[in-house]
């Protein structure tokens, strides 16, 4: 297992590739969902503006 | 619909990363650092395939005056951005035990990917500097589609310029140069990284369209169900 997890010499370039590219991954889930959220705040906001103008 | 996506995706994706850093043989030549490819060319795949998803939609919406096509345009600029800088860092984490750099400016295949970051930036602070939803379509769709044509420069560039990078592995004349226990790992994070973009399109393009249509009055009743109070 050291061995398959040592990559060759190469352990460094290949976790840090992998490690990065679950990072952006979450990174574009994340975002996704904050500006969902923050999106339907805003509309919350702006209708219950309206309707306690009425 | 969003789960029909994600989760064909992950599994694909768990399937080739396992296989691809497990089970692959190491490459004759690379080494164990080949294996930077089952992130790497998903990754690049992507910047390019969302380009294209974004200009098509943006000149579908300009032509044809759509509104949903622009917000699938929108949706896909920051997934597209992304994926290009993930598809420029990985490369460079490789090309550091392959070619003794991190970087070479003037190399045709990498600076046109570069460029390609910058006009997904561009694209998305042309959107960002306009208040007005019709002229924010128009003006970032005509960025979207002029820049187009860095698509087949940054496919290309390999075989029209002396490049560091190496050719093509997969699209190639006598097909696929790999074996297939190195091969269909591959191509499942191809796929699979693709299906998770979906999911993520999908989710994008559904905030878009409720951001645009935050006036009308199906989005209140999607808030809040019913007529209830708000």
């Amino acid at each position: 297992m050291n061995d398959a997890m040592a990559m060759g010499d190469y352990g460094a370039y290949v976790w840090s590739s992998f490690g990065l590219t679950l990072i952006v991954l979450a990174i574009c889930v994340v975002q996704g969902v904050l500006r969902h959220k923050s999106v339907l705040r805003d509309v919350k906001t702006r209708i219950r503006a309206m309707e306690s103008d009425q | 619909m969003i789960p029909w996506f994600a989760i064909p995706g992950i599994a694909l994706v768990a399937y080739g990363t396992y296989a691809g850093l497990f089970l692959a043989p190491a490459d004759y030549q690379q080494g164990d650092a080949f294996r930077i490819i089952y992130v790497h060319v998903p990754a690049a795949y992507l910047s390019m395939m969302t380009y294209m998803v974004m200009a098509i939609s943006a000149g579908i919406g300009l032509i044809w005056r759509i509104k949903l096509s622009h917000a699938v345009s929108a949706g896909a600029a920051p997934l597209g951005a992304w994926f290009t800088f993930l598809a420029l860092i990985t490369g460079s984490i490789w090309g550091r035990p392959m070619w003794g750099t991190w970087w070479e400016w003037g190399d045709p295949r990498l600076t046109s990917q570069l460029l390609m970051l910058f006009i997904y930036f561009g694209y998305m602070a042309l959107r960002a500097a306009i208040d007005d939803p019709a002229k924010a379509d128009k003006a970032s769709g005509i960025l979207a589609m002029v820049g187009a044509v860095n698509i087949p420069i940054i496919h290309f560039s390999v075989e029209w310029w002396s490049s560091l990078h190496q050719g093509a592995t997969l699209v190639r004349e006598g097909g696929p140069a790999m074996p297939v226990e190195m091969l269909y790992p591959l191509l499942a994070n191809i796929l699979g990284f693709t299906f998770i973009f979906g999911a993520l399109l999908l989710g994008r393009v559904r905030t878009e369209v409720l951001f645009r249509e935050r006036r009308k009055r199906w989005v209140r009743n999607l808030v809040f169900p019913e007529g209830g109070d708000a």
